[in-house]
Formats: structure tokens, sequence, C-alpha cells
């Protein structure tokens, strides 16, 4: 089978000296790193060998509570929603450069607490999320109302208000990316917050809060409660005194925040949930360039990503052609120690999503798909598991309906374009797409009939700050990233008054 | 001036500027009120900044001009000269054209990604701040503006401009667009290309800013021409956007005067784009020289004679501070200059005393001490203006209320002047003084002040003090002007749009319409086959 160079797991030396000293294990609270309440700690463990690294708070309701009641104290008497737009983007470029400053040490703190690279954390991750700060600091003096057309004579405008108190509930894969595509925005727009990173990968969300008081954000704007799902998670859902709550996760505990909202204060909610995004290869494809693309989309972040191409679908002219090609990189794909720059796949970020991979992997050859590469644990320790790629998929199997999270791909094969297109929509995800095709007809047509979020043409994960992005159907609502984004975080008001004498209406 | 007189300064070694005042006798029974009579003997402080650059900067180097030529450049406070600066003329315009062309259009300024360019105007207001105080010496220096104005407002503001513009670098969108059948379409805003840009002298740093803010965030490349009377001080900036990081080529900068280098930007068929702030007579050349040459895009921010309303529920006190700083802010060189209060005959005689009394108590002197609210006039062909419009107030028979002469014996200072009873048909109530001259006219009916408001060729900003929501509404709307300030007076914020009605220009700066200036909008259009919806 696949021919991945064995190598070091995580416990070589050279990779002990890497991993930095946990510095922030306590909930952060209206500027203060306080212990729960109760008293309570979880354990975070090091995917890489299935070890402890650190006791972390365990925050619950009474927790969140505390929290809230910081935000609305900062919401509702301090200075944060009451600087001007510019004020609020200093203290924010600030924040960017005290993460560019601490680069290493947050790569290293998400790579052990989630697997990732190590590389790809210092290269892209964190320096992209300094950006996003950068955008939209530079997005908070450039909050425009409107002045209206009335129909009668009246003046009138729209004030765009922050929203209030925000709770953000972000997921393990980006621990980075989504605390600060969460967090720039609603710092942009004026909005104190309550941050609930995942009970997997709390350590950096931490490591933040204690750089953004750093740069001088208030106390009490940027709150951070660590803690499980149905505890500080339902919490901050279910509030009465929170006006908005985010979440980036599955679209099981999505509906589960939705119904918490609406059956507590109808705070308004913003999902971005699962997918099971199609990526198309058209006959006119250049071969090696979309089978490059294909393994890609599915192993970047092993396979961990909401927008994975999980499904390919390729045109029967090219099919045999590109099975070869994609099983031949697949196989040639690098797992090993995220620490190790030459690794391309580190592990899955824990044992159950480990299990819940290869019990997919099951599922798959007992419905009668073909596995034409990977299927195995990689390895002899942490939770690792190959590049895998099914074919003979049908469209009613398991593992092409449900999201798996994991390095695996349903290949199937297709005729027409209109086929491509009813099959990609085929599904109760929304949340991207991939069309590989030199086709200019085909690009536009394609792009405008999958019901998804993003369409990628002859690219894929191409994320951008200034690039709005989420779900269609089942994959959620509203957007995150882009202006969209601040747009989420503030109220409309119209304000109207009568007019007397005006030259024109 | 003697050009005997213009000989490179002596004020690093110390140099006197007599601040005598007018005496109180001098004219005896007209009833006007003069400044202190007492003839003070003041040491002018030594500005405290060298002057480095005085060369052209074309493709990233500092050159001298073609020619070889230089002309001098002066301290207001003396009419000494301070520095002799490269003179450009049509070939240096040339040559700045053609660096700027070539590097819009090989690169890399408009190839970078925009967060690229956005860091370097962000590391262009860092090095702003960082130097804050030496560009803030050298503007007052060369411009004669109070340095408090220049170090705590003026050079603050320039890197808050560079940082507004910095955001917009990543966010500039085009639009997709509703078509009537199967077609697919976008637009583009494209950066416009090579933009030339003539500023005037009474905001050196900060028009620098409004010019040079939006162009370079859009990814276009600059020509700069800097007012003959004020050369040193974006030379200085553009050295400092160098060490930012901006390439060579991007932003080049020639001294000299409207009619060489000016007219040579303004005629150009390989500049796209002309962006002019200055006074209407020379808009108007401008203006033209584009029509007849390459049809470039124009845009004017000109003159102005923009009245300043007190209704009849004004807080006269604060009424009369506020129209006091609308007029006299920077020597009354101002284009939205506040200069013509108009007042409720309600609140007319206690705003006019009040508005006197304020005037008496302006602190003039040398810009550099702490405290002093008024420097000198920017130089002697304004300054001579201002007295002559004064002159004409006088033989019109508007009262002077106060000032109206000369300050002291030495360089452009002109007295803070009131004057009452001023008529809309005299000069001084229809021309643009550009000096410390204050003309206080009566109204009656909030009609009759919106008509008389609006009487004017000009329709830069406006001034209306009120409290009552109404009067607030029904004036801003009836005023044609560019702004209406709201009971405030220049609030310039970066987001805030600026620019004229009539003949007060064509265009805004500043704010989110400031990037349209510098964008091309290109439609792309392709047919759509079975789209799914349209």
């Amino acid at each position: 089978m696949a021919n991945h160079e064995q190598q070091s797991n995580g416990n070589g030396e050279m990779n002990q000296l890497k991993i930095p000293e946990i510095k922030f294990t306590k909930l952060f609270i209206n500027g203060e790193f306080v212990d729960s309440i109760k008293g309570r700690n979880f354990e975070t463990v090091d995917p890489r060998t299935g070890e402890v690294i650190a006791t972390v708070a365990e925050g619950d309701k009474e927790d969140v509570d505390v929290a809230v009641k910081a935000a609305r104290t900062a919401f509702d008497q301090g200075p944060w929603p009451r600087m001007s737009g510019f004020q609020r983007a200093r203290i924010m470029e600030k924040f960017a450069d005290l993460i560019e400053q601490n680069n290493n040490e947050l790569a290293a703190l998400d790579c052990i607490d989630a697997g990732k690279l190590f590389m790809m954390g210092k290269l892209v991750d964190i320096p992209a999320g300094a950006a996003s700060l950068r955008y939209y600091a530079g997005a908070a003096d450039k909050i425009h109302g409107e002045v209206l057309k009335s129909t009668r004579s009246l003046h009138a405008y729209t004030l765009k208000e922050p929203i209030g108190v925000a709770g953000h509930i972000i997921p393990w894969n980006f621990p980075t990316s989504m605390f600060l595509m969460k967090v720039a925005p609603a710092l942009a727009a004026g909005c104190t917050m309550i941050v609930k990173p995942a009970e997997q990968t709390p350590l950096s969300a931490l490591f933040y809060a204690h750089l953004a008081k750093q740069a001088g954000v208030p106390d009490g704007v940027l709150n951070v409660v660590t803690g499980f799902g149905h505890t500080a998670g339902a919490a901050i859902s279910s509030h009465m005194d929170i006006d908005m709550v985010c979440f980036t996760g599955s679209t099981e505990v999505g509906r589960l925040i939705m119904q918490a909202a609406a059956t507590s204060n109808l705070k308004q909610v913003s999902l971005e949930l699962g997918g099971k995004s199609p990526l198309i290869i058209f006959d006119d494809a250049d071969l090696d360039k979309a089978a490059g693309l294909a393994l890609q989309g599915i192993v970047h972040n092993k396979g961990e990503v909401c927008v994975s191409s999980s499904r390919v679908y390729v045109q029967e002219g090219i099919y045999d052609e590109f099975e070869k090609k994609l099983v031949e990189k697949a196989k040639a794909w690098k797992l090993g120690d995220p620490f190790d720059p030459n690794t391309r796949q580190g592990p899955q970020v824990d044992k159950r999503q480990f299990e819940r991979i290869l019990s997919y992997i099951d599922i798959g050859m007992k419905e009668g798909a073909t596995l034409l590469t990977g299927g195995k644990p990689w390895g002899s320790k942490g939770y690792y598991v190959e590049p895998t790629v099914f074919a003979d998929v049908k469209e009613d199997m398991q593992i092409v309906r449900e999201e798996i999270f994991g390095p695996v791909m349903s290949l199937m094969k297709f005729k027409t374009i209109e086929e491509a297109i009813e099959r990609a929509n085929n599904s109760k995800y929304g949340l991207a797409a991939g069309i590989v095709t030199k086709d200019l007809n085909v690009a536009n047509r394609v792009s405008r009939s999958i019901r998804a979020g993003i369409i990628w043409i002859n690219c894929y994960f191409e994320f951008d700050l200034d690039f709005p992005y989420g779900g269609y159907k089942m994959s959620g609502f509203g957007r995150d990233l882009g202006l969209n984004a601040l747009h989420k975080y503030l109220q409309v008001k119209t304000v109207a008054t009568p007019l007397y004498d005006s030259p024109w209406l | 001036m003697a050009a005997a007189a213009r000989r490179i300064s002596s004020l690093l070694t110390r140099s006197s500027l007599l601040l005598s005042h007018a005496g109180r006798n001098a004219r005896a029974g007209s009833g006007v009120s003069r400044f202190s009579t007492a003839a003070v003997a003041e040491e002018l402080i030594v500005p405290p900044v060298q002057i480095s650059y005085t060369q052209h900067l074309i493709d990233g180097k500092f050159v001298d001009a073609a020619s070889g030529k230089t002309f001098p450049t002066y301290d207001p406070r003396t009419a000494e000269v301070i520095a002799h600066v490269a003179e450009g003329d049509k070939e240096d315009i040339d040559r700045a054209v053609s660096a700027a062309r070539k590097a819009f259009d090989e690169g890399p300024w408009p190839k970078m990604t925009p967060y690229e360019r956005s860091r370097i105007l962000l590391r262009f207001a860092d090095l702003v701040e960082k130097h804050n105080d030496e560009l803030a010496a050298l503007e007052t220096w060369n411009n004669g503006k109070p340095f408090e104005q220049s170090a705590k407002a003026e050079i603050p503001m320039l890197a808050r401009l560079f940082r507004y513009y910095a955001g917009w670098a990543d966010k500039i969108h085009g639009l997709t667009v509703p078509a009537d059948g199967n077609h697919h379409v976008q637009t583009l805003h494209e950066p416009i290309g090579v933009a030339g840009q003539i500023i005037p002298w009474n905001f050196p740093l900060i028009l620098f800013a409004w010019k040079v803010g939006p162009a370079l965030a859009c990814g276009n490349t600059i020509v700069l021409k800097t007012a003959e009377q004020t050369p040193l001080t974006a030379l200085y900036a553009a050295k400092l956007f160098h060490e930012a990081g901006l390439p060579p080529g991007v932003l080049n900068i020639v001294s000299g005067f409207g009619p060489t280098v000016g007219a040579a930007l303004a005629s150009h068929m390989d500049v796209d784009k002309l962006a002019f702030t200055g006074s209407t007579e020379t808009g108007k050349i401008v203006l033209e020289l584009a029509a007849r040459s390459n049809l470039k895009p124009v845009t004017l921010e000109l003159g102005g004679k923009s009245p300043f309303i007190v209704c009849e529920d004004a807080d006269v006190d604060k009424a009369v501070e506020l129209a006091h700083f609308a007029l006299f802010f920077n020597q009354g060189q101002c284009c939205c200059a506040g200069s013509r209060t108009y007042v409720h005959e309600r609140v007319y005689d206690e705003f006019l005393e009040k508005a006197k009394a304020r005037a008496m108590r302006r602190i003039v002197g040398d810009p550099f001490k702490q405290g002093t609210e008024q420097g000198p006039q920017i130089d002697s062909e304004q300054f001579q203006k201002v007295l002559r419009y004064i002159k004409a107030g006088i033989e019109s028979d508007a009262t002077l209320e106060c000032g109206g002469e000369r300050f002291g014996s030495k360089g452009y200072f002109v007295q803070p002047t009131v004057f009452s009873n001023v008529q809309d048909d005299m000069l001084i109530a229809k021309d643009e003084i550009f000096g410390p001259v204050q003309s206080i006219l009566k109204f009656k009916h909030l009609d009759e002040v919106i008509r008389r408001a609006n009487q004017t060729h000009y329709g830069l900003a406006a001034g209306v003090f009120t409290t009552n929501i109404d009067v607030a509404n029904t004036l801003s709307r009836a005023l044609r002007v560019g702004t209406v300030w709201v009971n405030c007076f220049d609030v310039f914020d970066a987001a805030i749009p600026f620019g004229g009605y009539k003949m007060s220009g064509i265009g805004r700066e500043k704010g989110i319409y400031s990037l349209k200036n510098y964008l091309q909008v290109k439609a792309i259009v392709t047919p759509l086959r079975n789209p799914a919806w349209l």
C-alpha cells in the first residue's frame, strides 16, 4: 500500500525542544486570567502522542455569566464602542503586530494542540490572522450608513451600530484562523464578546486574549471561556444578555445553537457548518494539476476542513488516467510529525475523530466502494490516517452523503455537464465547490448552478480576507470574512425627521 | 521685496523680527480699534530642523533640474530666503512622467497585492509620526502657520489620512452587474494610470495626503507639483515614503511654477488624470489644458466664499468663537474659510461687539512661539492682495471695526481685521480674499439668508449655527455647497468627502468618494449558456 516514509511521530528529541512552555490555561474574563468558579479543569492532549499537554480551566454556565456581565458592562459603559473606528483600528493594528512578534510560539501551540503543520501555521495561518486584524482595522473607520430617499418630505438616514455582546463558538481545526475570523470584525464593529474555543484546542485562544490586552483592548471587551459545548457553549447560545451568537462547527451542533437562540432571547445567529463539497473536473483539464488540486482538497489540514473537496467528480474522458495520477500522488504524500518542515500531513485532532474516520472507511468498504489507496492508520502512535481514496462510489452511499472530516475522498465519474451539476447539488450541504476546466462557458454556467457559498475555478482553498464565505442550505447562514462579516456585527437603525422647505427631495 | 533682501537666510545664526504694532492714534477719530501700541522687539525662534531635500524627486532619486536652474524659497516671517530649490520645467515633467509611466506599466506598484501596498502606506504613516516635529517645523518655517497647529494637528492628520487610505487599498470592490439577458457582467475598478497632481501652499502636507493617498491606494503612479511657495515638506515626506518601501518612479515630485511645470503636467499627453487644488482662475486654465491635450479627467478643488450663518437662537459666545475660527484659521488662508458671516438681526449687535473683541485678542506673532494663533501670510503677493481688499472694504463704506493694516514691520503679518455693515455687492463680500478679514452681514429671514448665501459663483462650504433641528435640516439642504458644518467648522476627517459646487470645483476628495478619482471602471461582459438564474 502507501509507501509513506516512516518518521518521527513527535517523540524525537529535536521536536520536543520546540514545544513552548504553556503560559495561559485559565479563563480570561474582564482582562484577568481566572480559575473557573467550580475550580474544575480539563486536559488538552497532543494528538501526535496522545499525551496530556496541559490542564485548562473548565468554564461552565456561571463562568459564562460572569464573562457576559463583563462584556455587557464593557459595551454599555466602556470605552470600546465609544471610541472612533480609527482608535479601535490603532489598537487592532498593535494586536496584529504582537501576533507577528509571537508567531513561532503561536504556531507551536496550534501544532501541539491541533496537530497542525508548524510551518503552515508560521507561514500562513498566523500571518493571515494578523492580516485579518489589519484588514478589519482598515474597515473600522469606513462603516457607512446611508441617507435615504423618502416618498414624503422627510429626512432619513441609517446608522450602523455595533450589535452589542457577541458570543463566538469556534472549532478546533483552525484555532487561529477561526478565532481571528470572528474576533477581528466584531472588534472593528465596536462589539464586546465572549469566545469559547473548542475543548480540543483551547491554548492559542488564551494566548490571543493575553496579546489583545497587551495591545490595549480594554478589559471586558474580549473574554475567553474555555470548556465544553454542552456546558459553556450551551450557556452562551441560550444566554439572555448576549445579542448574537456566531458558530463554526458541525451542522448537528449548529442546529442546537439555533434552537437555544430561539428558545432564549431570539439572538441573531450566524452559522458556518459542515460541507460535502464537490470538485468537478472536466475533460479539458490539465490532468496533473487537477489531480494535485483534488488531493490537496482532501488532505489539506488532514481533511479537517469544512470545505474539503470530499466528492470529486471526474468526466469520463479522463477518468482512468486521472485515477492513476491521483493514486500515485496520494501514495507519495508525506505524513509525519507536524513540526517537521517536510511533513505534509499531521495527525487527526483527537482519538474520537481518528476513530470516526476509520469507521467511515470501514463503512465505505462495507457499502461496496473500492479502496484505491490508504484506508489505514499511519504509524504506531498518535492519530494519523493515510490519505484514502474510494472509487466506484454510488450517490446513496454514506461516505458520499456524510461529512467525514478526514482525508477520505469519494471519487466519481460523470458524463455531461448537466449530470455533474445535478449530482454536485444533490447534497444537504452547500458550502463550497471547485471546477476545473479551461472552458469559459462551462466555468460560468457551473459557477451559477452550484448552490454553494464559494466556488473555486481552477483553484481550491483560495480564501482571502476580502472574500466572504459561508454556506447555502444546511451548511449554515451568514458570511465570514470580507465586509459581509463586519456587517454581521452591526445593527441598522433608521432615523427619520420631518423636513421643511427643502429645495429638493 | 527687493531681490537683494532675499539672500540666504541667516536664521540659523539668529535673525529678528520687529513686531511693532500700529499706533493707537494712528487713525484717531476713525473709531477703528487698533492693536497694542507697544513696539515689541521679539527674537524669532530658530526652526529646529535642517533643509535636506531641495532637488526634484524622479524615479526614486533626488536630481537637479534639467536646466540646472533653482528658485529661492522663503521664510514668510522675514521674507528671507531659506533655500534654493530645483526649478522644474517641461523637460523635468517629461522625465518624471516617463518614470511614472514605467513604474505603472512595468510595475511593481500596480502589480503588488493591495495588502502589500497598504503595508507600505502604514509604514509611511509610522515614519511620519516618528518625524512629526521635523516635518512640522519645516512646514511652519516655509508656510508661516503656527507650529502647534503643524505639530499637533496637521502632521498627525497626514499620518491619519494615509492610514485611512491604507485601509481602502484591499477593499476596492467592483460589482457583478445584472443583465437583461443571458450575460455575465462584472466591473473591474482599475487604477487609472499616471496621475498628475498640483497642490497649493496653504496646507502643503495635508493636501499632499488628499492627493497622494487615494492615488497610491488604488495602485496609480504620480507626478506631483508642489506650490512654488512651499516646495520643502513634500520632498521630505516623499523621502520617508521611499524609506517605507515605495518603489522608485511611483511618486515623483517636481518643484516649480504654474505656467511652466503646472502647464506641462496639465497638458501632458501621457498623464491619465489630473487633480488640482488652488484658485478658480488657475483651475480654469488646468481644465482647458486637459481639454486641449488628451482629455484627461480633471478633479478641481478651487476657491470659495463660504457663508457662516448665525441664526437667532444662537448662543452668541459660542457662535462668535466658531465664526472667528472659521475665518481666521490658518491666517484666513483656507479655501473654505467662513468669509461671509451672516448674523441674524436679533443677535447682530451683541455678536459684532464680541466678534470684534475676539479678533482684537487674537495672538499674532512668530508661529514658532507657543500660544501664537496667527503667523504671517504666505508671501508678498498674498500680503499685498489682502491689504488691497481691506482698502477696498474701507472705500466701499463697510465699517472697519478693527485691524486693517500690516502687523509689525517685517514679514507678511496682517492684523486680524473685522468689517461690519458689509453689503452683498461689496468686493469684500464677493471675492475670495484668502486672508484674516472677516465680513459681517446682517439678515432677517431664513429665506433671505438662503438666497443671499447662494448668491455667489462659489459653492464650497457653509457653516450653520443653530440648535433648531428644522432650521438645520432646511439650511443643510438649501445651501448649494459641498460641505455644511452644523454647529462646527473645518472638521476634516479622512472619511468626510470635500469639494465644491459651482465654480468651487469638480469632484470630491477624501472619503470613499476620493477613490473614484483614481479608478477606471471596466465592464466585462460574456454570454452565459443555460444559467441557473439571472
